[in-house]
């Protein structure tokens, strides 16, 4: 598998599936929370939160990149507020989570949004008449019942991190070993006389992992939707 | 003692409506739309009122003016809802088990589930599912009861299996009950105390007895629905004919069908439109029913008129069109003799002793 892959080519797939798994498993409850609250609050700000949500997906990729550039590079006012703790996250490989996490944040949210929405209110009303209080009720009767949703979402939102490529390259450039993940890897060795048949098997890495990633996804929604309806 | 005073305002429609409560099953009988299911959400929790009171044996639940508002999972009431919501998720057993494990082999013997604890809900009839859903309420040990017309889903022979679990839910659990129903042969066949409910304001409450025998409430019940609810004993067993004789405080009537033990108590309920009023005493009918009664107020309404009658201790309710109420000059006081078709009792209508 190694021979296969050259050392650069391997180093960026590496990369980019940790960038995915982190960015995926950070905001994992902050789009659970965001689906739960769109799905089921009534607040004032929701349309708001829903635009805010939603932003990345309509913004340039690029414009996302340099908003984050500004806000985390070491002057930034967020960035110098992480500098003296050592969480910098400019051009480093948690800044490129950060950026795949941002733009795959849209449609993490909108499944699992849609799997709550689904869900009947009649049973969580139920499952408070037996005594669950609002914490029980989400984890025992809403979340598992929302689950397919909440799978595809996770497994859409990793896709779409492995994918990133505007955002990522603007807020973290494309450091070999740090911030070079599949796509800028990519971008890199088609800017390299020579490069082309690197960049050809990444392509290829590429498509797999999509391939396997929506595959995947598939056959663990229908298992849990048999579960839970059976 | 319950005690139920709640204002609240929903859109277009207002409830305001307030009653006690005694021990044992109290029915909220009413139209559909008029407010029932309001009122029992508001007792849950799910439905908070504008304004008002509600406790439990002292246990204050809601108060606007002391601002206690008990939330849903710590009031200990219980809900089974029309459609049973059972979790889709769970095995029977786990259903049943989510909110406690109360009594939970006598609850599963009294319900008659224990067959089905491994099954999804999705495997059950309506039936069943009720009969689960009911357990499940049971279990998380509540305070209070409620059920919201837990029959209308079901079809009349699925309400023929349900209806002797109910009774059998009343006479055991020994647990007050609030009964959701627009159906008046249920309310009779369970209750102890009815709450008439209109355009979300309680227009009658009081023992069933009295409120279904009353003729003025008939308007709010429905000519259809209306009818008297009566005890009765067992007096006598008719093997060769296959008829049950009922001894009623004012005469004897004769039902077919061999309906329980001699010298056991049943609650009939005769409909009002099933009592045939005679000035004399008839002579050569075929109907065995003849019980002499003492008109005890006329009510005319836009549907007829309802005639409330004493016949010894019991009160029966009868319904005549205006022309025979003049034909008949009834008014109270008038001495009459009422005729009551055998077969006017329906077998579902039969409930066991009170």
């Amino acid at each position: 598998m190694t021979e296969w892959l050259g050392p650069e080519e391997w180093q960026a797939v590496r990369l980019s599936l940790k960038v995915s798994a982190t960015a995926v498993a950070a905001s994992l409850p902050l789009g659970l929370l965001c689906a739960f609250a769109l799905a089921r609050g009534r607040f004032p700000g929701r349309h708001l939160l829903n635009g805010l949500v939603h932003l990345p997906l309509i913004l340039p990729p690029v414009v996302t990149g340099y908003l984050l550039l500004l806000a985390f590079s070491r002057q930034g006012p967020v960035g110098a507020l992480l500098e003296p703790w050592g969480l910098s996250v400019a051009f480093r490989w948690t800044g490129a989570a950060l950026a795949a996490a941002i733009m795959a944040f849209p449609l993490m949210v909108r499944p699992m949004r849609l799997a709550f929405e689904a869900v009947d209110p009649g049973l969580e009303q139920a499952a408070a008449t037996l005594g669950a209080s609002k914490l029980r009720v989400f984890a025992t009767v809403t979340l598992p019942l929302a689950l397919p949703g909440v799978v595809a979402g996770a497994i859409l939102a990793f896709a779409k991190a492995m994918g990133e490529f505007g955002a990522t390259i603007t807020f973290v450039s494309n450091i070999p070993g740090e911030t070079r993940t599949i796509p800028t890897a990519i971008y890199a060795f088609l800017q390299m006389p020579g490069g082309e048949p690197a960049a050809l098997r990444l392509v290829a890495v590429s498509v797999a992992l999509a391939m396997a990633a929506l595959l995947a996804s598939e056959w663990l929604s229908r298992r849990i939707a048999r579960r839970v309806a059976a | 003692m319950i005690r139920v005073e709640i204002r609240k305002r929903l859109g277009e429609f207002a409830l305001d409506a307030a009653f006690d409560a005694p021990p044992g099953v109290t029915a909220l009988f009413g139209k559909s739309g008029s407010g029932k299911t309001s009122l029992i959400n508001a007792v849950a929790g799910l439905l908070r009122p504008d304004a008002g009171h509600i406790e439990i044996d002292g246990t204050v639940l809601f108060d606007a003016e002391r601002r206690v508002d008990l939330p849903t999972h710590r009031r200990r009431v219980g809900y089974v809802f029309q459609d049973a919501r059972l979790f889709p998720h769970m095995s029977v057993a786990k259903n049943l088990a989510y909110g406690g494990r109360h009594d939970r082999e006598r609850v599963i013997e009294m319900l008659g589930i224990g067959d089905l604890l491994d099954r999804r809900p999705a495997a059950l009839s309506g039936g069943e599912r009720q009969r689960v859903a009911i357990g499940r309420a049971l279990m998380a040990d509540p305070r209070l009861l409620l059920l919201d017309e837990p029959l209308s889903a079901l079809d009349a022979e699925r309400k023929a299996e349900i209806l002797p679990w109910l009774e059998r839910l009343r006479d055991e659990a020994g647990l007050p009950i609030f009964y959701v129903s627009h159906a008046a042969s249920e309310v009779a066949r369970l209750a102890t105390t009815v709450v008439v409910m209109e355009k979300g304001r309680v227009t009658r409450a009081g023992a069933v007895a009295e409120v279904l025998s009353d003729p003025a409430a008939v308007g709010t019940i429905g000519a259809q629905e209306a009818g008297a609810v009566v005890t009765a004993r067992i007096a006598g067993l008719d093997r060769i004919d296959g008829l049950t004789e009922l001894a009623l405080s004012g005469g004897r009537i004769v039902l077919p069908g061999k309906l329980g033990r001699i010298g056991t108590h049943l609650r009939l309920r005769i409909s009002a439109q099933d009592v045939i009023l005679s000035r004399d005493k008839p002579q050569g009918l075929s109907a065995l029913n003849v019980l002499q009664a003492e008109v005890t107020a006329v009510d005319e309404g836009p549907e007829g008129v309802a005639v409330g009658l004493a016949c010894g201790r019991d009160r029966l309710l009868a319904r005549v069109t205006r022309r025979s109420a003049r034909a008949l000059r009834l008014e109270p006081g008038l001495p009459v003799w009422a005729i009551v078709k055998a077969s006017a009792v329906a077998p579902q209508d039969v409930g066991g002793a009170v």
